[in-house]
């Protein structure tokens, strides 16, 4: 049966709570504004293709970033011109849900005219919805991509110069040209008989993604009364007559009939998948041990940690370890390896935070513990430590002495000791022991628990164990 | 009580109307008009002029917003009341 009566959509919200102003049922826009028209084809193409459920929004930068006060569905808002890449995570770990990134022409065609292009080129599975108003709504008028030759702006005061800022995008022929987008055209947000088309465009676009047929891309010449100075009307006739010239309508690509669908099945992970995924072979998951802490000292709680020493002697390793015991004792943790433009001097540092609350950043400037295993770090590193913290260096590898008066220095010759115990590579372990052994911050049951979680080659845990007890050994 | 429409008619919630006039523009039986006077939101609104819709739908998408306009087509079944406020 025929529609008899035409409503809003039920896709939208009855109610836009979420707008935070008191009115709660118009949109932000415009009045006359193409963005709502859209949106209107868009939330009826959704609910009569069932799929309310399944639809993830990716929500721009530009007048449509509040999309989500609107549509009772999945969203996500992003960072300006990013939408396809976020899309493109969305849909390949989410495969059932329907995608569908919506993105103005400053959006898409100029901060995120890379992406764009790449995730039509990679043929992903998403919807795009690109309204193409030829100027930068929100931020007052500004020239975008897609503003028309002679086009007078905001940064275009006496009309787009060719010479001077190039010729208007025309990204729905650009992205006909590539291999893998299924189905590409452009419509305008007009007209009666213009609408009727963008409406068929709308839901081919959402029903290919739906069919796993591959990218569609619909792009919709819309209307931006207050950004062009004119009355909606008159927008809507600029575009008909003068738009168009430039952005002829049509479809650039559909082969919609030829591509074999991709079948999506819904896949709920159990237990076992993820358990696979993640490596765990068979093993079950047991009750989930209970670690003891240590009583620590006032001041070597919450450490902020910086771990640094040249590339190979595991110091991103050291980190981890010491971040995976303190997970297990149920500290917040922290694990940041910093790849400065020292890495290329074959120097390596991480930054570790074990903490009783939660941690607002995982950067480590101003680290209370510095564990140090050649010069350079000491050097570099020395001066950033706390007054009141702790270095641990390397004295069999590092031939000076920290100089600081303000801060407690352990020396541990981690790789002598290392190499008596018949392999140097162990002398990260050594600080390990060293280092929960001087203050107490982990046991060293959770810290062997979390070296056999880490550490893949199972022939290396005696000496690992063996290595961390040395180190203990020594400070204690 | 549920009532079979043997005309259209369109419904234009005046508070939720903008003004826009896009759709006064594109009625091909022109049945639709600006009021003088103004909603809530300081916005002149939009009227049917309460005869004539012949519920083609055309002003449906033409209109940005959401929810403003609601169009009703012969034959479609609906509440008494709604026949009563249109
Ligand atoms: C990284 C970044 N750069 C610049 C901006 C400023 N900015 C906000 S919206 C916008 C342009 C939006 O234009 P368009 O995508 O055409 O959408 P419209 O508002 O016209 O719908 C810009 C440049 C921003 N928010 N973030
Ligand atoms: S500035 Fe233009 S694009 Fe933004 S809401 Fe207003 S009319 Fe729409
Ligand atoms: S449904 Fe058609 S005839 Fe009725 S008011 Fe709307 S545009 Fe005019
Ligand atoms: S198109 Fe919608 S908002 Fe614009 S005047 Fe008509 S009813 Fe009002």
């Amino acid at each position: 049966m025929a529609t008899t009566i035409l409503k809003k959509p039920s896709t939208f919200y009855e109610v836009f709570t979420r707008k935070p102003d008191a009115d709660k049922i118009n949109t932000h826009y415009c009045p006359g504004c193409g963005h709502g028209k859209l949106h209107k084809l868009i939330a009826e193409a959704i609910e009569d293709l069932g799929i309310q459920d399944r639809v993830i929004i990716i929500n721009p930068v530009g007048c449509s970033v509040f999309l989500y006060y609107y549509f009772d569905t999945g969203h996500i808002q992003v960072a300006h011109g990013r939408a396809p890449a976020v899309a493109t995570g969305i849909k390949r770990v989410h495969p059932h849900s329907i995608v569908i990134s919506y993105q103005g022409d400053g959006d898409l065609a100029a901060i995120g005219g890379n992406e764009i292009l790449h995730a039509a080129n990679r043929g992903e599975h998403i919807t795009v919805f690109f309204v193409n108003n030829a100027i930068y709504g929100m931020t007052g008028g500004q020239m975008a991509p897609t503003t028309l030759p002679g086009m007078k702006t905001t940064t275009t005061p006496r009309g787009r110069d060719i010479h001077n800022e190039g010729y208007p995008l025309k990204m729905a022929e650009l992205i006909a040209t590539l291999e893998a987008p299924v189905y590409v055209e452009r419509v305008a947000l007009t007209d009666a008989k213009n609408m009727a088309k963008a409406r068929k465009a709308v839901r081919k676009a959402i029903q290919i993604q739906v069919e796993g047929k591959g990218f569609a891309f619909v792009e919709a010449l819309s209307a931006c009364p207050t950004g062009w100075g004119m009355n909606p009307p008159d927008a809507e006739r600029w575009i008909n007559e003068v738009m168009t010239k430039y952005f002829p309508l049509g479809v650039f690509k559909d082969i919609s009939d030829k591509v074999e669908p991709v079948k999506f099945e819904r896949k709920i992970l159990t237990p076992e998948d993820i358990k696979k995924a993640i490596g765990i072979d068979g093993g079950e998951i047991t009750q989930v041990k209970k670690y003891q802490r240590n009583t620590v000292a006032e001041k070597y709680k919450n450490p902020k940690i910086k771990i640094a020493g040249f590339g190979g002697q595991g110091i991103l390793l050291l980190g981890l370890v010491l971040t995976q015991a303190g997970m297990l004792e149920e500290y917040h943790v922290s694990w940041l390896p910093s790849y400065g433009p020292e890495m290329r001097g074959g120097t390596a540092n991480c930054h570790v935070n074990i903490s009783e609350t939660e941690i607002a950043s995982p950067l480590v400037s101003i680290p209370t513990v510095l564990i140090v295993m050649n010069r350079p770090s000491l050097e570099k590193f020395e001066r950033t430590v706390k007054p009141g913290g702790i270095i641990f260096y390397d004295n069999s590898l590092i031939d000076i002495e920290p100089s600081r008066k303000d801060v407690e220095v352990v020396a541990v010759p981690a790789t002598k000791i290392a190499d008596d115990l018949g392999s140097t590579k162990v002398a990260n372990m050594v600080m390990i022991g060293a280092y929960i052994g001087y203050t107490g911050i982990l046991t060293k049951e959770s810290v062997f628990d979390a070296l056999d979680m880490m550490v893949k080659r199972k022939e290396f845990n005696e000496l690992n164990r063996r290595a961390v007890e040395a180190g203990m050994k020594f400070v204690m | 009580m549920q009532v079979t429409l043997q005309k259209a008619f369109v419904k234009i919630d005046k508070e939720q109307c903008k003004g826009c006039t896009l759709c006064i523009e594109t009625c091909p039986v022109d049945v639709l008009k600006i009021s003088d006077r103004f909603n809530s939101r300081g916005y002149h609104y939009t009227e049917y002029v309460g005869d004539g819709c012949t519920g083609c739908g055309v002003c449906f998408y033409a209109c940005p917003e959401p929810g403003a306009i609601t169009v009703y087509k012969r034959g479609a079944i609906v509440d008494e009341e709604v026949l009563s406020e249109a």
